[in-house]
């Protein structure tokens, strides 16, 4: 099962490190991570996605994780009502006579073009797992050309 | 006042009351070792590294007090890295101090340069590396107080040497406050009261206690609550001391060399009171048939403890000495465990601990049981790893805290005889014995020099069988008799400890064990005694790997 993990960190270096070493030492890839301070710039917030098919590892792993001296607060938002957000750019083939079917898709999925070249355009999109899914498949008939997408950042519903 | 960074190392030391230091110098320790030249500071100048690391494990052990050990950048410290592996396995709140090249420098690939903070990162509790003067003294203070709060570990400080040279106002900070670090001390109430309410109403109780209730102290809240309960006691290896063995509730080590009662007990109990324990594979055995019938309630200090490998009905997270101080006030009704206890007593009688003595051999066990003789159960034991690890652990009655010292969880061959010169330096009027085999005691026999030239008369005892012994033996057992590699050629031990300048003494002959360990206690010297024992003695009771507890080999008819 694929878990979203956020913890709460002083923001120095090494703290990264060490909470990837809690991971990788089990054999737990990281799937996907996002760091970035916060208002207050001595503490960072990273958010995890790891994919985690024994939930005892995992529980383990988070209470390894509330052990690291560097680290504040745990948070994990799979059995929380959350909000997840993911940023993707996309380089696809485009040219000018593309331009009505490009826009059909945007318009239907909620994406942008940021620049459309002679022979490339660049979409932008910020979504949940399954939208920037939906969009990538729509997206496919163009050939993608390069692609990159940002960690899962998350924030609890009240 | 404006100090270098090497003599504000030492002033923050002296403020942690740091009597002692184990280290080895080089190029980038230079400045602290200029420091330390006229510092009111005692140093130990060890032969290697990893004697300074597991020497101040060892007086750790024996004291209760941080340990501090120095080492050079580079070789200096990952020769540090068993030792602090070894401290972290077992919980031991340790300093290490490592120099590192030049602050400007790192990352370049520098003469005795190593990411000493990325090695050791799984193997400390926390660790530093150090890149302004102005920082220092606050993370020494950090680091004792991590190093030694909630579940104690080795905290490792990495200091460049440019550091050390730099000047800053020595500023020590009365005050810690690391927001991200509270350990629980105190056990919630709601969870004592169900604990207490369980615990009445058990029929057969058993207490399972762990190297835990030693750390916190909790010598006496143990014994007070076992003597209320009227309950049955079991230890693991690194319980040993944390209640008298020759009390008439104890029932001695459980586990994979655990006694066969123990281990009956923890298959038959229908309550387990574990305290600061961690239900190691070497204690349950096969996982899914350990403690069949028993709930279980487990107080510990460290959440990632509890449910880890066993499912937990209980937890209690805090400190074992405040948590058993208060169940002892707030158990009001007792359990009757009189019939408990004399299915225990048959089991007692039915399979206690035994070996076949001989007349014309010295069994290993008998040797172990001679220095209990000898020194009155009053001596302070280490050992090494393997077969001698598990007959001191069996055939010496250790009836206080801090008195049997052994590596528990890494099983750190090499371990014991520097780990008796911390304990001895840390315990100077008690007897230091190291109990040790003829492989393990070559691992870090070096030390001899350094004991000799300090003055540090710990005891040698080698149990000599010319075999790596429990690898032997496990070959013996489950590789049909192929002894590959395990056969050792030794060196001539006597003439070894005479020429660092020790005392050595050969025993050959049973009648003169007794002798040769009264000889060595009245001499006030290294000692060291090459016991020749049997050679294919194995340890008994034995359960295999991945069987259950009650599967045990009894060895003897």
């Amino acid at each position: 099962m694929r878990h979203t993990v956020a913890v709460l960190v002083e923001n120095k270096f090494g703290v990264l490190a060490r909470i990837a070493g809690l991971f990788s030492a089990r054999g737990y890839n990281i799937s996907s991570l996002a760091v970035s301070e916060t208002l207050d710039p001595t503490i960072s917030y990273m958010t995890m996605v790891v994919d985690a098919e024994d939930e005892k590892i995992l529980e383990q792993i988070k209470k390894q994780l509330n052990k690291l001296i560097d680290v504040i607060i745990v948070t994990d938002f799979t059995k929380k009502n959350h909000i997840d957000r993911e940023l993707m750019l996309a380089k696809i083939g485009y040219s000018a006579k593309d331009k009505a079917k490009l826009d059909g898709v945007l318009d239907k999925i909620g994406a942008k073009a940021v620049q459309r070249g002679n022979d490339t355009a660049i979409i932008e999109m910020i979504g949940d797992q399954d939208e920037i899914r939906s969009l990538l498949e729509a997206l496919k008939q163009f050939g993608i050309k390069e692609l990159v997408r940002s960690g899962r950042i998350a924030i609890a519903k009240e | 006042m404006k100090l270098t960074g090497a003599k504000i190392l030492i002033e923050c030391l002296k403020k942690e009351g740091v009597e002692v230091i184990f280290g080895y110098p080089g190029g980038q320790v230079l400045p602290i070792f200029d420091a330390l030249y006229d510092a009111d500071m005692r140093f130990i100048l060890t032969r290697h590294e990893q004697g300074a690391a597991h020497a101040a494990d060892g007086y750790t052990r024996a004291t209760g007090r941080t340990g501090v050990c120095l080492a050079t950048s580079g070789p200096g410290a990952t020769n540090l890295t068993t030792g602090i592996a070894n401290a972290y396995m077992d919980s031991i709140p340790m300093i290490a101090i490592t120099g590192q090249v030049k602050s400007f420098l790192i990352g370049n690939d520098a003469f005795q340069e190593a990411d000493v903070t990325g090695i050791t990162r799984p193997i400390t509790k926390h660790n530093y590396l150090v890149k302004d003067v102005k920082d220092l003294a606050k993370t020494i203070h950090e680091a004792f107080y991590i190093a030694s709060s909630g579940r104690p570990g080795p905290v490792l400080i990495d200091i460049p040497s440019d550091i050390q040279q730099q000047e800053a106002e020595f500023i020590w900070p009365e005050e810690i406050d690391i927001r991200s670090y509270k350990p629980t001390s105190f056990g919630h109430p709601g969870q004592m009261k169900k604990a207490a309410k369980m615990i009445a109403s058990a029929k057969k109780p058993l207490i399972y206690a762990g190297g835990g209730v030693i750390i916190s102290g909790a010598y006496h809240e143990l014994k007070k609550l076992t003597e209320k309960l009227n309950a049955p006691i079991t230890w693991t290896l690194m319980g040993i001391g944390c209640f008298p063995s020759t009390h008439k509730l104890s029932l001695g080590m459980l586990g994979m060399h655990g006694t066969v009662y123990a281990n009956h007990a923890i298959m038959e109990a229908d309550l387990i009171l574990a305290v600061g324990a961690r239900f190691d594979d070497r204690v349950t055995g096969r996982l899914d048939k350990f403690a069949p019938y028993a709930k279980i309630i487990h107080i510990d200090i460290d959440p990632t403890s509890i449910s880890k490998n066993v499912k937990v009905d209980i937890p209690i997270v805090g400190d074992a000495k405040n948590i058993l101080g208060q169940l002892v006030e707030d158990i009001n009704k007792v359990p009757d465990t009189s019939e408990w206890l004399k299915t225990i007593e048959t089991w007692k009688k039915k399979s206690p601990l035994k070996y076949h003595d001989k007349k014309d051999i010295i069994k290993p066990q008998y040797v172990v049981e001679q220095i209990y003789k000898a020194t009155k159960g009053k001596a302070v034991i280490t050992t090494e790893v393997g077969q001698n690890q598990m007959w001191a652990a069996q055939w010496y009655q250790y009836d206080y805290p801090r008195t049997f010292i052994s590596s528990g969880g890494l099983g750190t061959m090499g371990f014991g005889f520097p780990a008796a010169m911390g304990a001895k330096i840390g315990a100077p009027d008690k007897i230091v014995f190291d109990i040790a085999g003829d492989g393990s005691i070559q691992m870090n026999i070096q030390e001899l020099g350094t004991c000799v030239a300090n003055k540090i008369n710990v005891k040698i005892a080698i149990l000599n069988n010319g075999y790596l012994g429990m690898v032997r033996q496990w070959q013996e057992l489950f590789y049909k008799k192929r002894y590959s590699y395990t056969t050792m050629t030794n060196p001539d031990f006597v003439k070894l400890a005479e020429s660092y300048g020790a005392v050595g003494i050969r025993v050959t002959k049973k009648e003169d064990v007794l002798k040769a360990i009264e000889k060595a206690i009245s001499i006030d010297k290294v000692v060291l005694i090459d016991f020749k024992v049997e050679e294919e003695e194995n340890v008994f009771p034995m359960v295999p790997a991945g069987e259950a507890l009650n599967r045990m080999i009894e060895g003897l008819a």
